[in-house]
């Protein structure tokens, strides 16, 4: 490919697979919020609301795949506690979101969220001030999980800790988060979380249209992050991070700052996951604790691994795929569904070590 | 370091984004390794070694293994840091204080003993990687080849014979083909000095001959050091020989000279 090409050419003429991810993205986004408004009750076309719904979650959880195909397919970098940014982010807008309960919370505090009245405090924690405001609140959402990944990726990658030991710190992140947010005295409502929540920007959240524009926010946010990560695996920047990957120290004698490009890749990676979370949380209703757990963090590497890493349409289309298979299992036969799981991942790295995408590329080749 | 020196020290420091001064040979020396000492749990890898590269000079350092050759080469590159000793790139350039990166930059390329080139890339990629120039993250992620970066590319390309291979993974080369690749992107890296860890292992003789043909080419530009276990090689491009053995220099001098010292015949040329 010729590297003097402009982004939208490498996006959406050079390469087959961004060219049907992002249509077929296109068409998600026009096709389902126009039957689920237009379409009579009852009719065959007609998509609920909850369907509408689930599949704003199932792009928010590819936004996160992609996030870590980034890091894992490209850099290498196993995180196996990605979810740990997916949460922060969600808990910066539950924050808001919490906030503009208001008087229509249980105990009817203009202030104070609910739990806070249960646990009998008087005033608002530090944290908490600002969080009413739509602005400082999308700030946090990105600023906080790119503050931890830059923290924590200072510190791993400028030791240089590399592979195993890498992603089982990844794991220990994750888990000191969650034990940490159970806790009532963190101030993020324990193990309930937040919840109950009523409006976003003064809609409500239940109405048909907010919706809508949250089930075509994740769309948009789920474009622009591939485009974005496109970008950046295509320039040179990616294949400086591809080159980490496969020689690390080769890297470092040719004078890349090897520490410099994962870190940067990583914090971006990290915030990619915190939009993602952020846009999950007011579709799905509720952020608890839970949401940091390690479990979680590695069915997301299973979804990568299922559609294809290294890909990044292979990520999102592993989401898409395991995320349905799941809705159906846990409704269907719920006792099964994590050894379902965990027979996909065994398959999957037994017979399918490049995901879908490499099975669909293998039998392409050799049908010709 | 006097007033001036400091001053002279800050102003190069605003003035370019390298952080290292730039080589200074004035002394015809461009490389300096005095009384290097690296053990490794006891074992003295080098012991007080000694070493001095001339400007423009290609030297070949030989030597039985476990003789120090790659640990030397781990000092210079800044892979191992020395127990003792100093290590110096011309008069300026203090090489145990910079990272890997630095050295780099400052202007040492390196070629390895096992080739190790970015498999999932292209020979063409391969270059580009390895082109000089400025290599932080915002650079990179923004940067275009240039017209004269690309015939830079193609220059190579021509000099190592893999003009018809740019689009080839570097994956899917011959171990050969892998090596001249390797020399490719030392030279993409434009250094003043190549440390070349065994060019020719593994090469049929024709490839030999034009290694050893690219290799004295470079010298006079560029100070090369070569380590070789191959004595004829060796031999058809050799100026001047060090001999190295249990972390010391045993021996140093023409090819002629050290073949005939009898301490060299007893530890490495006799068996």
């Amino acid at each position: 490919m010729s590297p003097q090409q402009s982004l939208i050419g490498r996006l959406l003429l050079n390469e087959r697979g961004s060219r049907y991810f992002l249509i077929v993205l296109l068409g998600f986004a026009l096709i389902v919020p126009a039957l689920h408004l237009l379409m009579p009750e009852g009719s065959a076309l007609q998509i609920s609301g909850y369907t509408m719904t689930l599949l704003g979650k199932y792009m928010c959880y590819a936004l996160l795949a992609i996030a870590i195909d980034l890091v894992w397919g490209y850099c290498g970098i196993l995180s196996l506690g990605h979810t740990a940014f997916f949460a922060l982010g969600g808990y910066a807008m539950g924050m808001y979101l919490m906030r503009q309960i208001g008087t229509r919370g249980v105990y009817g505090d203009p202030i104070l969220p609910d739990f806070m009245v249960f646990l009998n405090w008087k005033e608002l924690p530090w944290f908490w001030h600002g969080m009413n405001h739509f602005p400082i609140a999308l700030f946090m959402v990105l600023a906080v999980p790119a503050v931890l990944a830059y923290v924590f990726g200072w510190l791993a990658f400028r030791s240089r800790v590399t592979g195993v030991y890498l992603s089982i710190i990844t794991q220990a992140l994750t888990y000191a988060l969650l034990l940490a947010f159970f806790r009532n005295e963190m101030g993020f409502g324990g193990n309930n979380g937040l919840t109950d929540f009523k409006e976003l920007l003064g809609f409500e959240l239940q109405a048909p249209g907010t919706r809508v524009a949250l089930y075509l926010a994740s769309a948009l946010a789920l474009g622009l992050g591939y485009a974005a990560c496109r970008y950046i695996v295509s320039s040179r920047f990616g294949r400086v991070i591809e080159a980490i990957r496969d020689a690390e120290s080769r890297a470092r004698f040719i004078g890349y700052r090897v520490e410099d490009y994962k870190l940067w890749v990583w914090v971006f990676s990290a915030i990619l996951a915190g939009i993602a979370g952020a846009l999950y949380v007011p579709q799905v209703g509720i952020i608890n604790p839970g949401e940091f757990a390690p479990i979680n963090s590695i069915e997301v590497v299973v979804w990568v691994a299922v559609g294809g890493r290294g890909t990044l349409y292979g990520a999102a289309l592993g989401a898409l795929l395991v995320n349905y298979a799941k809705t159906w299992f846990t409704a269907v036969l719920p006792e099964i569904w994590l050894y379902a799981l965990g027979a996909l991942f065994v398959g999957v790295t037994l017979f399918l070590p490049q995901g879908v995408v490499g099975l669909a590329a293998k039998l392409k080749r050799s049908k010709s | 370091m006097s007033v001036t020196e400091a001053f002279a020290r800050v102003l190069s420091r605003s003035g370019g984004s390298s952080r290292a001064p730039t080589l200074d040979t004035s002394h015809n020396i461009v490389l300096y390794l005095e009384d290097i000492s690296v053990s490794f749990d006891g074992f003295k890898a080098l012991n007080s070694l000694n070493l001095y590269i001339e400007a423009g000079e290609l030297r070949c350092i030989i030597g039985p293994n476990g003789a120090g050759k790659t640990t030397m080469m781990d000092v210079i590159t800044g892979k191992t840091r020395p127990d003792e000793g100093s290590a110096w790139f011309g008069q300026t350039i203090d090489l145990l204080r910079l990272t890997e990166p630095e050295i780099a930059k400052a202007g040492i390329g390196r070629k390895f003993q096992k080739p190790t080139v970015f498999g999932s890339h292209t020979v063409f990629e391969n270059l580009e990687l390895a082109m000089a120039g400025d290599k932080s993250v915002w650079k990179i992620l923004f940067a275009r080849l240039r017209a004269e970066q690309i015939a830079r590319i193609e220059e190579v390309l021509e000099t190592i014979g893999l003009k018809d291979h740019r689009q080839v993974l570097a994956g899917g080369l011959s171990h050969g083909q892998k090596q001249w690749l390797e020399i490719g992107m030392l030279l993409m890296q434009d250094p003043e000095l190549l440390l070349v860890d065994e060019p020719v292992a593994g090469m049929t003789p024709q490839e030999t001959e034009h290694t050893a043909e690219l290799l004295v080419g470079l010298a006079g530009k560029r100070s090369v050091v070569v380590v070789e276990h191959d004595m004829e090689f060796v031999r058809s491009i050799a100026r001047t020989v060090t001999v190295l053995h249990q972390g010391s220099v045993l021996a140093e001098g023409s090819m002629q000279e050290v073949q005939n010292d009898p301490k060299v015949v007893e530890v490495y040329l006799g068996d």
